[in-house]
């Protein structure tokens, strides 16, 4: 889904709410389950990271417009949709050289040492809904562009205002 | 096999050799894992009359079948090894990545035996094992310790479970640390692997985990998850176990002042309500936890700032109101030192009070205490003595010993009022208005324990009259550590225990989607009835008496002075019949012991010989 048609094109991602995220890395297990029928983080399209106890969130695939991973694919094995955004892998192209993996500066791109491919978030295309946002039970996750994003920042901020105005 | 390896690694830090040994699903299925499992592994391990601190005592780890899978709460592991503070069996839970570190490592559970010839930390990567030398983290905190291992790696998936300066040390209850604040607290299992120069143990497992059924476990995982959003899980999401705090103040059964009292006057100034409007700066959760009841507290101004740690009931309590405290500062810059130091708060919490109680009846002095005045509340002091205890410095060095050790030595009538059972220190509930629970204080197999006996829950919700006992409460007390032991060996954290319908059927099932073992409802009350009998077991072995499960003099003499419980006491008479109450519920001797025949009825003889009557 684009947003807007005036402005560079922002295509719908999982975004995390580092406020609300608690570090639980369900949505990892969600993910390795639905995509791999095993539990396994490594082998997860979305990881958790969590650096101090407080500090948790986590990172898939943004679906940049002009995706570095799909500019630094030396075999065009990656290529974007643009209609949703989302990057698609040719397992007949890909080598698993891991060039995706240096260029995409989130780090949401997954080498599966098994079958030496690399695999990236679709969004559970398939399944109608991106199963790690179902079972992120804390709402921290869902989908939205950074727009979207900015608008629910400006909505938190001001609901916050008017909170502390009526106290 | 699925969601269990069939693998038991054991390590031998004196020749430095480990091998694998093959359990089957038969044997899983009786242990199931957790404490049960651990339990086993230290009766099998460790000889009989081994020193706790000597290189016989076999330190175990033990995980259960959702370690590193998506059943909430369910990503626990086990510690266990005979006490150095009680010389029974000490067993204790710590959650978050470790357990799937261990499960996706190869492991069901893991025995370390022998003592080093000098400080090292073990790693296991995978299938192999390595000995790697630790001088340049020996003396280094907890968290530090962590952080400096991870980082030789640079690989998130090496996780590390380590003690701090009071395990090195031998504090008598050090505990195990793993993933920056989650510890395996009691009972002084720290100072076993202390006292086997282990500084840490690093695990990296990369093996995905597969289960029986994964689609039926998610979808009942996922309905789990959401029932423990509702108001079942309310308390522990909102302000986390300190909202007890209050509850226990007016149920007149909050230690104060070394359990002098159970009403503290300042009990607003650090209750859960106060600490989540001023200091706790969020709620977080174990990894595979959809509850999230673990609150961050930050001091941010005065002497402590900086002091930044997770705060539950039970460390407040111990270092709180017993110790006189109305300083919140205070208590969260006190866990924060007991975390870094790797000790528990909860026995570094009743050793100080004992301590303070000490100096308020001058039997010990400014002198004995190095030049401080620990008088009740003041904060400075017990901070202090935190850090001496860890570092055995000045009087620490006695008080390191736990309550029990440093009555018996300094004399003078304070045994009276050293608040542990069988050498562990005691929870945060007043055992004179909560009589259900003195009687599961008094018969717990790792001392005084209210995450081994539930049986605190009847009297907190008046279903018994909780100032006095009575013969119905043996039944009651056999019913609650059975119930907790449901949740200890299938190792889920009991939080989540109000979102099932029916545990036994439920929990089970989650078992059967994930390890694909058959298991009923009659077969999980079977297991947790033998878990229990097992860690008794253990115990006869080492020497238990009956005298052994009795309560502390305070309890049974001193009337509580005011509040909800004034002028309670246990009767000893009470207690008596309460425990013989106890004993026959479980089948036991009027002395307390297993017959054989019950030893073979629970599957366990094996060891019919070893202590059955």
């Amino acid at each position: 889904m684009t947003w807007g048609s005036n402005m560079a094109q922002q295509f719908q991602h999982i975004v995390c709410d580092p406020d609300k995220c608690v570090g639980c890395d369900d949505c990892a297990m969600a993910c390795s389950a639905t995509k791999h029928k095993v539990f396994d983080p490594a082998l997860s399209r979305i990881r958790n990271v969590r650096i101090e106890p407080i500090v948790a969130f986590s990172v898939a695939c943004r679906a940049c417009s002009e995706a570095p991973c799909v500019l630094a694919c030396p075999r065009n094995a990656l290529t974007q949709n643009l209609e949703t955004g989302m990057i698609v892998v040719d397992n007949d192209l890909c080598d698993g050289c891991g060039w995706c993996i240096e260029a995409c500066e989130f780090g949401a791109i997954l080498l599966n040492p098994e079958t030496k491919r690399v695999e990236i978030c679709d969004l559970c295309a398939d399944l109608g809904e991106p199963q790690c946002i179902k079972f992120c039970q804390k709402n921290a996750l869902y989908l939205g562009v950074p727009e979207t994003v900015a608008q629910k920042t400006r909505r938190e901020v001001v609901t916050k205002l008017l909170q502390e105005l009526s106290n | 096999m699925h969601s269990y390896s069939g693998r038991i690694l054991h390590i031998d830090v004196s020749s430095r050799k480990s091998h694998v040994q093959n359990v089957s699903e038969e044997f899983l299925k009786k242990y199931i894992g957790g404490v049960s499992l651990a339990t086993k592994l230290v009766y099998d391990n460790t000889p009989k009359g081994a020193d706790p601190l000597g290189p016989d005592n076999a330190l175990c780890f033990a995980i259960s079948a959702f370690a590193g899978t998506i059943v909430p709460v369910g990503s626990k592991h086990a510690v266990a090894a005979k006490s150095p503070l009680t010389g029974f069996i000490g067993d204790c839970l710590a959650s978050s990545y470790f357990s799937a570190a261990i499960r996706r490592a190869g492991y069901d559970g893991i025995v370390i035996k022998g003592k080093s010839d000098k400080p090292i930390w073990i790693f296991i990567d995978d299938d192999k094992v390595s000995f790697n030398d630790a001088a340049d983290l020996w003396g280094m905190e907890t968290f530090p310790t962590e952080e400096a291992i991870r980082a030789k790696f640079g690989d998130e998936r090496v996780r590390v479970t380590t003690i701090g300066p009071g395990g090195e040390k031998l504090v008598r209850f050090a505990n195990l640390t793993n993933d920056r604040g989650r510890q395996a607290g009691r009972t002084g299992l720290g100072a076993v692997m202390g006292s086997k120069l282990v500084k840490a143990v690093a695990i990296r497992g990369t093996k995905p985990i597969t289960v029986a059924d994964i689609d039926k476990l998610c979808e009942m995982s996922h309905q789990l998850g959401e029932v423990a959003q509702g108001t079942k899980t309310e308390k522990y999401r909102i302000l986390g176990t300190p909202s007890n705090v209050l509850s226990m103040n007016r149920l007149g059964v909050l230690p104060t002042r070394n359990y002098q009292e159970g009403v503290f006057e300042d009990a607003e100034k650090i209750s859960g309500e106060y600490m989540h409007e001023h200091y706790t700066e969020k709620a977080v959760a174990c990894s595979g936890c959809p509850i999230a009841c673990e609150q961050i507290a930050h001091v941010k101004e005065g002497e402590y700032a900086g002091a930044r740690t997770s705060v539950d009931y039970e460390s407040l309590f111990a270092l709180g109101p017993n110790c006189g405290m109305d300083s919140m500062a205070g208590i969260i810059a006190a866990i924060a030192r007991c975390d870094a130091l790797g000790i528990d708060t909860m026995s570094t919490g009743v050793t100080i009070s004992w301590a303070m109680e000490c100096f308020q009846r001058g039997i010990l002095t400014k002198e004995d205490f190095g030049g401080l005045e620990p008088t009740w509340g003041n904060h400075q002091a017990v901070v202090k003595l935190v850090d001496m205890i860890g570092k055995r410095e000045g009087i620490g060095d006695l008080l390191a010993e736990g309550t029990k050790r440093a009555a018996a030595k300094v004399g003078k009538g304070s045994e009276h009022f050293a608040m542990n059972v069988k050498g562990l220190e005691a929870a945060g509930y007043d055992l004179r208005g909560m009589q259900t629970f003195a009687l599961g204080a008094a018969v717990g197999t790792r001392g005084p324990c209210h995450n081994r006996s539930l049986a605190y829950e009847s009297d907190a919700k008046g279903t018994v009259d909780r100032m006095k006992g009575g013969p119905e409460r043996g039944p009651l007390a056999k019913e609650a550590e059975e119930f907790a032991a449901v949740f200890d060996t299938m190792m889920l954290c009991k939080f989540i225990r109000n979102c099932f319908k029916d545990v036994w059927t439920e929990i089970p099932q989650l078992y059967t989607y994930a390890s694909g073992i058959a298991m009923t409802p009659d077969d999980l009350k079977l297991a947790v009835e033998r878990a229990c009998n097992l860690k008794k077991a253990f115990n006869i072995r080492e020497g238990w008496q009956k005298s052994d499960d009795w309560l502390a003099p305070r309890w049974l003499e001193d009337p509580v002075p005011s509040g909800a419980t004034k002028g309670v006491v246990v009767k000893p008479e009470e207690l008596r019949v309460m425990i013989d109450s106890y004993y026959h519920a479980r089948g036991w001797t009027p002395e307390g012991l297993i017959p054989r025949q019950k030893l073979i009825a629970l599957g366990l003889e094996d060891i019919a010989d070893d202590v059955g009557v």
